[in-house]
């Protein structure tokens, strides 16, 4: 037991804080918003040739890092700090895992060939009023002995319309119980599926609407066993809370850091607004919620390995991820909201960055899960079973 | 970074669940889960018993070095011991204040007759010690203490005059760490001295303070020319705030996990109760509990990255808000039980004022956000120290 980062692990993000300053400044952000993408194709391109993120998680035996989920977190906070605008979460976290649990060996290679060469995969399944579990899939899948028949559509897909490669969970029967879940995965290109970028009140995270005509794709691309892929994608969602709730721990702390330095620099009735008690004790409170949050994140992360490696259970991963969401979620929203106020007047402009913050941290709230929904989770566990 | 114990640490935890389930039983099976927070007047005596009972065993003071006793314990095997406590229903420890606070510190500031003097008796469960900080004038502004200490030459002794309060278990304890003016014309945190005193003297009286839950755990203790000897102030006269300072900074250490396993102790109990009371189908009372369990696994890997930091009295970000955050969370689990019971938690078990835990619990946690520093203080101490705001204006007197 040491909750404390390796030396190793404490070099790779210290390299990830000034790699992130020098490509995700405010600038950089802002403009990025403006472009198709939402997200600056050169700086994805050196995150994946000079850094090698997005190797993190893929197995040594496809050319990958084999780090851990302790490793990813670190650098995702760092992500959310700068507010960085990437497919990093949805492809080199939540695809990757999900490509590593269920994938063939030959599905392996060649998803992760197309993967470390800095193409993007997203996960699609998600309705329009989603509870973000396996509950809410939409997709329905029809499989013969060659092909597969995807009909439905999914929203609030992350990174949709510029993804080369989309993986989608589906039912294979009329009933949504988790038996009966498979995973395909597809080319962006494939005909008869639309993708359509739905714009959305945080500007830094690109959602999108996939809708699937009769699409058909080869049996070949299930990724597991027919109806067999519901318990790991439930279990891998829970590890892309983690990663989200790494995310928000990062714009909690930035928001908190901004807002104590401005409260520093701003004077009024002569005195620097930091002297002030009602000033000071809302940073303390700011500070209590993103260390709470990052306590949990790093249990989280450490479980999330374990998990990867057999040893826990998926519901020791469902109460990390669960508890981890709720408090990273709160604190970013606290922290983000708290900083508008202590910004004042300067807080609801376009010019200052606190805003772009708070919009990132609501948009963390609603995804993969409200807190509200992850609490279920865990009063479910407390006082429903056993 | 990782969560897994080695299988030696298993041996090591598999060794004191066996010893507590052998020896946490018979004449101790009583005071199971007893004499927590709000519940520490209960069982005095067994607890006391259980103390040298576990002295006998080796388990106490296992993070001392070996020349004093101790197993020279690392981290994860206090961890463990911790835990393993706690499950087994160890009761509030008596002897926590010698052990977690007062022999930390000598080890740390303490001469090393001051050790041959006191620790030995620490070890053995023998001795209970209580901490004289707070006055009626000294509360959150604990430097503003009046309390004096004259040096006589002739008889090579302190005189210590003054009052202290808010004293837990002083009516219990053999000997009490006090911090008193060494200099009497001085103000502030310069001028102090930290000493350590007989209880049993006639110089000093104590007084019980009945409090809101009817029973009364803390004290207020006059200081009447009371004396102790010429080698009992630990460090130099002018000295007492830094090594009063440093007594607070152990107080998060491992003891934060054994505090942790009682309040879990009250929210399984909470939980039990909703789910015989119906409590548990209520949606909001759901949420509610939820956030509990997640607020008490927060302050334990608070804990666990407090520790892994090092077993030092320095200040980490997440030890300054170690206080703030558990006083919180147990308040808030107070009116959680009471939501929980419902209408039933106002009606007390025997006039005329026997509460039973919960109540005492909802009470008692009012005083968490006061005691050892006020929430309100700790807010200061966090924007100050951590996030680097201006220090609060100081006024004249």
């Amino acid at each position: 037991m040491d909750f404390r980062f390796t030396d190793e692990q404490t070099m790779i993000f210290e390299t990830a804080a000034s790699f992130l300053a020098e490509v995700s400044g405010s600038a950089d952000v802002r403009k990025n918003i403006l472009t198709d993408a939402g997200f600056s194709d050169h700086a994805w391109q050196q995150v994946c040739e000079s850094m090698y993120w997005q190797a993190i998680l893929i197995p040594e035996a496809y050319g990958g890092l084999a780090l851990g989920y302790v490793e990813a977190i670190g650098i995702l906070e760092q992500m959310g700090e700068r507010l960085f605008q990437s497919p990093y979460t949805t492809s080199a976290v939540l695809s990757t895992t999900l490509i590593e649990r269920l994938g063939t060996d030959a599905q392996q290679e060649r998803l992760f060939q197309s993967l470390l060469n800095g193409k993007i995969a997203t996960v699609a399944y998600t309705t329009a009023r989603p509870d973000w579990t396996v509950a809410s899939l939409s997709v329905r899948a029809e499989e013969t002995s060659e092909s597969v028949v995807l009909q439905g559509e999914c929203c609030f897909v992350a990174h949709a319309h510029r993804a080369d490669i989309i993986i989608v969970a589906a039912m294979s029967s009329a009933d949504t119980t988790s038996d009966d879940i498979s995973c395909y995965w597809l080319e962006s290109t494939a005909p008869g599926m639309s993708i359509e970028h739905t714009p959305s009140l945080d500007q830094t995270q690109p959602l999108g609407r996939i809708s699937f005509d009769s699409v058909v794709i080869p049996a070949g691309q299930r990724l597991g066993g027919l109806g067999q892929a519901g318990s790991v994608f439930t279990d891998v969602l829970d590890l892309a809370r983690i990663a989200s709730a790494a995310d928000l721990v990062g714009v909690a702390q930035r928001s908190l850091d901004m807002s104590v330095d401005y409260a520093k620099e701003r004077v009024q009735f002569g005195r620097a607004i930091a002297s002030f008690q009602s000033i000071k004790h809302k940073a303390a409170d700011m500070m209590l919620k993103v260390e709470s949050a990052r306590s949990l994140l790093y249990y989280a992360a450490c479980v999330a390995d374990e998990w990867l490696a057999g040893r826990a259970a998926s519901n020791a991963l469902a109460e990390a991820s669960a508890m981890v969401k709720v408090s990273a979620a709160e604190a970013a929203f606290f922290n983000a909201g708290t900083g508008i106020q202590i910004h004042g007047g300067v807080g609801i402009t376009e010019e200052y960055d606190i805003q772009l913050y708070f919009k990132r941290a609501r948009a963390g709230e609603n995804y993969l899960g409200s807190p509200a929904i992850q609490r279920e989770v865990i009063a479910r566990q407390l006082l429903d079973l056993g | 970074m990782q969560i897994r114990f080695t299988p030696e640490d298993e041996r090591f935890r598999q060794q004191v669940a066996d010893w507590l389930a052998e020896h946490l039983a018979g004449e101790f099976a009583p005071i199971r889960f007893r004499g927590g927070p709000g519940d520490e007047h209960s069982f005095l005596d067994e607890r006391k018993a259980w103390e040298c009972r576990l002295a006998s065993g080796g388990w106490t003071c296992i993070g001392w070095p070996e020349k004093w006793g101790g197993k020279n314990a690392t981290i994860e095997q206090q961890v463990i011991f911790n835990e393993e406590y706690a499950r087994a229903g160890g009761p509030g420890r008596v002897g926590h204040i010698g052990e977690t606070l007062v022999g930390p510190t000598l080890l740390a500031f303490g001469s090393e007759a001051q050790c041959q003097q006191y620790l030995p008796e620490i070890k053995s469960g023998a001795a209970l010690w209580c901490q004289g900080y707070s006055e009626p004038s000294a509360g959150s502004d604990l430097a503003n203490v009046r309390t004096k200490a004259v040096f006589d030459e002739g008889a090579q002794q302190w005189r210590v005059s003054g009052q202290k309060v808010w004293t837990s278990l002083a009516h219990e304890s053999h000997y009490v760490f006090v911090l008193a003016r060494t200099d009497t014309a001085s103000v502030g945190h310069r001028g102090l001295g930290f000493f350590l005193m007989a209880m049993d003297q006639p110089g000093i009286t104590v007084r019980p303070i009945p409090q809101l839950t009817g029973t009364a755990e803390f004290n207020e203790v006059f200081f009447d020319d009371a004396i102790c000897s010429a080698g009992d102030i630990v460090g130099l006269p002018g000295e007492g705030w830094q090594v009063a300072m440093g007594l607070l900074g152990f107080e998060r250490g491992v003891s934060t996990l054994g505090q942790q396993m009682l309040f879990q102790t009250e929210l399984d109990e909470i939980i039990r109760i909703a789910k015989e009371n119906g409590a548990a189908s209520d949606p909001h009372l759901r949420q509610r509990i939820a956030e509990a369990h997640i607020g008490l696994r927060t302050l334990r890997y608070n804990s666990l990255r407090m520790l892994s930091g090092g077993n030092d009295a320095g200040l980490g970000r997440e030890a300054m808000i170690y206080k703030l955050s558990w006083s919180s969370w147990h308040r808030n689990l107070g009116k959680l039980a009471m939501d929980v019971l419902g209408p039933e938690a106002e009606l007390i078990e025997a006039a005329p004022y026997e509460l039973n835990r919960l109540q005492s619990l909802f009470l008692f946690s009012r005083a968490d956000t006061i005691y050892g520093g006020t929430n309100q203080i700790q807010r200061n101490i966090i924007a100050e120290r951590a996030l680097g705001m201006p220090r609060e204006a100081r006024g004249t007197k």
